[in-house]
């Protein structure tokens, strides 16, 4: 089916299989940054933006995804750099892996909430998993993030 | 130091965070050969006829490869040094299967539906045997799982197929049942440790493809590049001049991937066919047919006097090999020593054990490699036996642990390897500080049915495999002056190529960016048994340390040269070679750029290192949970560790593995469990039913050092990737046992495990 | 690796008639979320997609909120109306639903429909005056839905009465983010106590009691009794059918005793 769709504000045309998930169209075309973690939507690693909304790219249909906005890391290196800046200060992306899927939803949660909480940024965070750092050091690297972007 | 001890950033940061295509599947795009596989439904059967006419007929199907085309030189998938310890006892298609999941076929096509459809293509007729699922009933068993002939172990380690033992061995210091009868008070229990899966984020996966030169090129996520190289090489007879692996930023592998896994298909495929080929494990498949840590069931015997003076210790570990023998003999190893050593004054050990074959997935490696099931069980029945003497736990440790005062001494437990630096003691003290144990032991009630208490635990690991690893370090000095680090040691995320490079810049006294490092490549790199055993930092590190004083030299005298001034009299600062008693000088660029022309010398330098000691990280790790006193759950309110694990070269990058190590030993202690059915089909194959930890589980982690000196490591080092993993169960069953005077004594501790003992104490 | 299952044909439904019609069919399936469907391997004909039927709003009147079949559980979590009501229960049995991605991809209609043993969100809108809203069956309680054989129908709407009922709700887990061990709603409006267990681990069931709007402990216990007698609970991977019961019996004590000491739908 013809889909037509724009990633990080680039337009994209496509006649695309109607059981390709998102998640395998997207890294078909180049954006590499997102990764598959599971088959069971639990893992958060294949994070994207639709229209904004933080979803899952592997449990969302390339056909769904007809007409509306895709955003991925690619399309946000400044945030990539600022954000992955504070966790690499912190070491905190280890093998970084989920990496790109953490920064796409610390970019939504950002956009949705304001002056978040300690637990309201690990329950917006809770659906992406790491196994190498045990959270904590991403939480300061986070803090430390929304702090800069209140002193400017 | 002034690069080392520093939190700098890991020169990989930025590429990870801005999702750069760094890993396996991104930088092998290419068109290449999908490589899936059927798999056994049943845990232990017998391939009788194999038909895969139908399956090949369908479009874009490349081959279908049976036990029939595979190679029939048994081998082993543990990535260890040569001798293997391992028993040689798989094939890469075997017409024996051993468990659920064990290979019956590869297919390799170009389109994933018609592979899928291949796959129920294949008609195979089983002949199903009866499986042996329990492996507490294996050895001697009538059932077995590898009668075959060419079954070997190429060392000694008590392995008998016609036995189900994949390895057992028993070994006494002193005299045990002499010491037990001094002792006043004596606890006797079984512990059992579940099996565990790694989950690193990045699920196993290959590439492979012939090069200009007609050699198979591995491109895999491994730790252990090296070991691939031979693992190939023997399971498909070619000579490893044949091969070349390649090892690219890889998304975790916590031990999963010290063994081969994903390696060997897609190696076959293109070999058939000369295509290339890739094959990604599913999570799913991870899980199945892993290489996680084994089944462990320990039972104790521990006695002291009535003041707490332990005075002897005898262990026995049955450990469950499952399917084949991956890293069996050597895990359970740790079982006993990494956990007795820690009671170095006991007047005597005794350790036994037995690994035993079973119709369940196969082991492997995972952080903590034995050590984690020994010391659980070790350090539950010294907190029992503190209860039994009605002593503070932390106390009867101090009496009885390793200690800064016995740095000098022998340890037997400990193949009589000596202390160099030990800092155990400052570590439990500062645990206890920091979460105010004296005001918080046992517990406290908080509110309407809910308890908060406190619990402990210690423990110890090593730094390399003592006598076995090697890593060697090659250093180039290039245009304008900078380095080029080349090591064979594989960075998973870790961190070594940051920190390895921070001891490079120290020693040639440069900025940390003047260091060029690379990932792993076995055609370039020089070799290194790969990052495993709490080896990187300390020997690989070890061997950059003598790699660039060799390097500093040949500057040295190179820079002599050009002065024409004799070499004693010359110094180099890292910028430039000069003269100590003129003003003569000539800058390292300069040194660098003659170096490439003409007459002069292209300047390299390379080192190995080995180690004849294992030197032991220490660790205290103190809990504090809250305790439902009605359902039982079980919240971690604050987890507390210290760490000695020698001079810390990045502290940013030490702590990240603590916190990640504890949080890891946290699932396993209340959640994470391999389980299966009475079939022998794993039941929590994904993470819906396999839980890790999120960031919702753990309240806090506080993370700090007590860094004693180790005069053998690099710049004082010694390691610290897998201790972190290792306190978390016991801590946490102590805990609970302070709130509910219930032990669980059986991984993982679940609240219906608390209940169901709380409600037996009642009925007492 | 591609989604387990496979789609022959793709069809965004351009009514309901139309949708209705398709479902009719054994191969064809409505889409949700796919967030439980990718993990089957169905061979499905048609997929029917009912994206443009603009299904996929929160609206409130006086008496009730109407919410669309392709609502999002995230729709749910952060809709201002609901988050008042029932002590803001809706909110709560979302929350620990694996993470904000997944709530915006699965739909209340999907979830709903499916009748799933372990789901949260059924467990809770049991315990309220709930009906769904079918194409062709039109408006049914909920409680009676989740007895009806599934059939091929068409989930348009979930409807929930603002009827000023008290609510409480409790779930444990493993971790955070898994499916519950058990899940527990209890709610009052007037002399009626409704209460529903799920996870247990078959699909939720409701028991309504008419007792009086205070309980006193005796009656607590008959509750606890009548519910250990009427709804049958079982074992699997994340709780022996004894623990369940104990749990059952602290859960809908607690719950009552939230809503005793005045748990209320509006702030």
């Amino acid at each position: 089916m013809k889909i037509k769709l724009w990633i990080n504000e680039k337009e994209f045309t496509d006649d695309v299989s109607p059981d390709i998930a998102l998640l395998e169209w997207l890294r078909s075309k180049g954006f590499y940054s997102i990764k598959r973690g599971c088959e069971t939507s639990n893992c958060g690693l294949c994070t994207v933006l639709l229209d904004g909304k933080p979803v899952l790219s592997c449990s969302t249909l390339a056909i769904r995804a007809n007409g509306k906005y895709v955003t991925t890391l690619e399309g946000v290196e400044k945030d990539a750099l600022e954000i992955g800046g504070f966790m690499a200060d912190e070491g905190s992306e280890q093998c970084g892996f989920c990496s790109p899927g953490f920064i796409m939803n610390v970019i939504a949660m950002k956009n949705e909430l304001t002056n978040p909480t300690e637990e309201e940024i690990k329950k917006y965070l809770v659906g992406n998993l790491c196994r190498c750092t045990g959270y904590v050091g991403q939480l300061r690297a986070i803090k430390n993030y929304l702090k800069s972007t209140k002193e400017v | 130091m002034k690069v080392v001890n520093k939190s700098v950033r890991k020169k990989d940061a930025m590429s990870l965070v801005t999702g750069k295509p760094v890993y396996t599947d991104d930088i092998t795009t290419g068109s290449s050969l999908i490589v899936k596989l059927l798999r056994s439904r049943h845990a232990h059967a017998i391939v009788e006829e194999i038909n895969t006419e139908r399956a090949l007929k369908l479009p874009g199907i490349e081959c279908i490869l049976t036990y029939k085309d595979a190679p029939q030189s048994r081998f082993t998938n543990a990535g260890q040094s040569f001798p293997e310890p391992s028993p040689y006892d798989r094939l890469i298609l075997d017409k024996r299967l051993r468990c659920v999941g064990d290979p019956v076929a590869i297919v390799a096509g170009w389109d994933e539906k018609n592979i899928d459809k291949a796959l129920r293509f294949i008609k195979v007729k089983y002949q199903v045997l009866e499986p042996l699922l329990d492996f507490t009933k294996s050895k001697d068993n009538e059932v077995l799982i590898h009668p075959e002939e060419d079954f070997k172990s190429l060392v000694d380690i008590g392995a008998d197929n016609n036995r189900n033992l994949c390895s057992s061995e028993n070994s006494e210091y002193g005299d045990v049942e002499e010491q037990f009868k001094n002792c006043t008070h004596i606890i006797e229990e079984t512990y059992h440790t579940q099996a565990n899966s790694q989950t690193m984020m990045e699920t196993f996966r290959t590439h492979t493809s012939f090069d200009a030169y007609g050699r198979l090129n591995v491109i895999s996520s491994t730790q252990v590049p090296f070991h691939v190289r031979r693992i190939v090489s023997n399971a498909l007879e070619i000579p490893k001049s044949k091969i070349r692996v390649i090892k690219p930023r890889i998304g975790g592998g916590f031990g999963a991937k010290q063994s081969v896994v994903s390696e060997l298909y897609p190696a076959l495929v293109t070999m058939k066919t000369g295509k290339p080929a890739k094959m990604i494990y599913t999570r799913k498949e991870s899980f199945t047919n892993g290489s996680p840590r084994h089944e462990a069931q320990i039972t104790i015997r521990l006695g002291s006097d009535d003041d707490g003076n332990i005075k002897a210790i005898h262990m026995y570990s049955l450990w469950n090999a499952g399917a084949y023998g991956d890293h069996g003999p050597t895990t359970v190893g740790l079982s006993g020593h990494k956990a007795m050593t820690i009671y170095n004054k006991v007047n005597a050990f005794k350790f036994d054990f037995d690994v035993v074959y079973s119709n369940t997935m196969w082991g492997g490696a995972y952080r903590g490699y034995g050590a984690t099931q020994g010391i659980f069980a070790l350090e539950c029945a010294v907190n029992e036996l503190a209860t039994k003497l009605n002593m503070d736990p932390t106390e009867l440790r101090m009496k009885n642990m390793l200690t800064h005062e016995q740095v000098g001494n022998k340890m037997p437990a400990y193949y009589n390897e000596v202390l160099n630096s030990c800092h155990l003691d400052k570590c439990l003290i500062k645990a206890k500080e920091m979460i105010d144990w004296d005001n918080k032991y046992p517990y406290r009630e908080v509110g309407k049915d809910k308890i908060r208490s406190v619990g402990c635990a210690v423990a110890m690991q090593g730094s390399g495999i003592s006598n076995v690893d090697v890593g060697a370090v090659e250093i180039r000095l290039n245009d304008d002056g900078f380095y080029t680090l080349m090591i064979g040691a594989t960075d998973m995320g870790t961190g070594c190529d940051t920190i390895l490079s921070q001891m490079a810049a120290d020693i040639l006294e440069c900025d940390l960016e003047n260091i060029v490092v690379h990932g792993v490549d076995t055609d370039l790199s020089p070799y290194d048994t790969g990052s495993y055993a709490s080896s990187t930092t300390y020997i690989t590190g070890m061997a950059v340390v003598k790699t660039c004083k060799s390097m500093r030299e040949k500057i040295l005298s190179e820079g002599a040269r050009l002065l024409k001034i004799p070499v004693e009299k010359v110094e180099f600062d890292g910028k430039n070679v000069f003269s100590l008693e003129d003003d003569k000088s000539i800058s390292l660029k300069d040194i660098a750029n003659f170096s490439l022309v003409g007459e002069n010398n292209y300047i390299t330098a390379s080192e190995s290192h080995y180690s004849p000691t294992s030197p032991p990280p220490f660790m205290a790790g103190v809990v504090e949970v809250e305790v439902d006193k009605l359902t039982g759950k079980v919240d971690i309110i604050d987890y507390v560790a210290v760490v000695d694990c020698g001079t810390v070269i990045n502290p940013n990058l030490s702590r990240i593995q603590v916190e990640g190590g504890i949080m890891q030993g946290i699932g396993m202690a209340l959640y994470e469990d391999v389980t299966h059915d009475k079939k022998g089909r794993l039941t929590s194959s994904s993470f819906l039913q396999y839980k890790i930890p999120s960031r919702l589980d753990v309240k806090d982690i506080r993370v700090e050092f007590e860094s004693s000196y180790e005069p053998t490591g690099p710049f004082g080092a010694k390691s610290i990737g897998e201790i972190v993993i290792n306190t978390p169960s016991p801590a946490i069953a102590h805990a609970v046992y302070n709130a509910t005077q219930v032990n669980i004594r059986q991984l993982p501790i679940t609240s219906e495990k608390i209940v169901m003992g709380m409600l037996e104490n009642k009925k007492k | 690796m591609k989604l387990l299952f496979t789609i022959d044909q793709y069809v965004i439904a351009e009514s309901l008639e139309e949708a209705y019609e398709l479902n009719q069919s054994r191969r064809n399936v409505i889409l949700g979320g796919i967030m439980w469907l990718k993990m089957g391997k169905k061979r499905i004909g048609k997929a029917i997609d009912l994206s443009a039927l603009d299904l996929h709003k929160i609206e409130e009147d006086e008496d009730c909120f109407y919410i669309g079949a392709m609502c999002t559980l995230r729709d749910l979590e952060v809709h201002p109306g609901l988050k008042k009501y029932f002590n803001g229960i809706i909110e709560k049995s979302v929350e620990s639903i694996v993470g904000v991605q997944f709530r915006n991809g699965a739909t209340v209609g999907g979830t709903v429909f499916s009748r799933f043993g372990f789901s949260d969100v059924l467990t809770v809108l049991l315990a309220l005056d709930t009906y769904v809203e079918l194409y062709k069956g039109g408006i049914v309680s909920l409680s009676d839905f989740m007895d009806m054989p599934r059939d091929n129908d068409i989930l348009v709407k979930i409807i929930i009465k603002k009827d000023n009922r008290k609510a409480a709700y409790v779930n444990q887990r493993k971790s955070a983010t898994d499916l519950p061990i058990l899940a527990c709603a209890v709610s009052n409006v007037g002399n009626t106590w409704n209460i529903v267990l799920g996870s247990r681990p078959a699909k939720a069931q409701l028991i309504s009691l008419r007792l009086s709007e205070s309980l006193n402990e005796e009656q607590i216990n008959e509750i606890i009794n009548v519910v250990e007698d009427k709804i049958v609970l079982g074992s699997n991977d994340r709780g022996s059918k004894e623990y369940r019961s104990i749990l059952a019996d602290v859960f809908i004590r607690r719950n009552i005793e939230e809503i005793l000491l005045g748990g209320n739908h509006e702030d």
